[in-house]
């Protein structure tokens, strides 16, 4: 299995101009970008696909000027969130009825995908089968059914996983919140 | 106790869909994108007839010198000629 990399050591290998490592990035944060567009912001599609380009343009123009190769995540959330202001307020232009969002909203939201991209980054630690299985059902929406299908595993089996996986998932959290703890 | 119980931790899996496959895949081709307007821009600022086509019709004009102008490219030619 390979091993995860953090986010400084994957900002790092772009800023060295590894390709592949770039493709790494956008499919790191392709869905933390993503959610901030559609559930923070409520973008309809054609909205969200145009900040999301620009998000990642921005990103690989830009990455060179980030201070803390650590921070690219609050970095990415900053830049989306002021892509989307910057559209709703396009589009108020020709609607005003569209105003600014609720701050305050946008913060709770930001910071339940912060946790969100935590956990995912607890179960791309976990690695295959559990990752690809949780995934399946609760990013992806997909029926006990399919998941076993293409799995090819008994569709009675897949709740056990599920619930097994997800032991993983809270242990390694655990884990690392205990490394985390001051001693 | 970091307060993430299986429920939790099923919420917020739920909240980080993927993306569509095309605009991950748009976005991954950057690099590759980045080099093509480079090229145009260049060529643009030294070549008047290949300007002058790009203000014509950006897309054909993209495609008739080798390039494909995906959606990206020809947003980001057009504002990078607008700004030149």
């Amino acid at each position: 299995m390979p091993v995860e990399q953090s986010d400084a050591q994957l900002v790092s290998r772009c800023r060295e101009g590894d390709p592949e490592a770039w493709n790494e990035f956008v499919e790191r944060f392709s869905r933390y970008v993503y959610a901030i567009c559609g559930r923070g912001f409520r973008l309809a599609q054609h909205d969200a696909e145009d900040v999301f380009q620009e998000v990642f343009a921005r990103a690989f123009e830009r990455l060179a000027e980030l201070r803390s190769d650590d921070a690219v995540r609050p970095w990415l959330a900053q830049l989306t969130r002021r892509l989307c202001i910057d559209k709703l307020r396009l589009l108020a232009r020709d609607n005003p009825s569209e105003a600014d969002p609720d701050e305050q909203a946008i913060d709770d939201v930001l910071g339940e995908l912060d946790e969100a991209m935590t956990v995912r980054a607890a179960l791309d630690k976990v690695g295959d089968p559990c990752r690809e299985i949780l995934d399946r059902f609760f990013c992806r929406d997909e029926s006990y059914r399919t998941i076993g299908e293409i799995l090819q595993m008994p569709a009675g089996t897949i709740a056990s996983r599920i619930s097994r996986c997800l032991e993983k998932v809270r242990s390694e959290l655990d884990g690392r919140d205990r490394g985390s703890q001051p001693s | 106790m970091n307060g993430f119980n299986e429920e939790r931790i099923g919420r917020l899996l739920r909240l980080l869909s993927p993306a569509p496959e095309g605009w991950v895949r748009a976005a991954q081709e950057l690099p590759a994108a980045r080099a093509m307007l480079d090229e145009l821009v260049a060529r643009a600022e030294q070549d008047a007839a290949f300007r002058l086509q790009l203000q014509a019709d950006l897309e054909r004009a993209v495609a008739a010198a080798g390039y494909e102008p995906s959606p990206f490219v020809v947003s980001r030619l057009r504002q990078l000629l607008r700004t030149d």
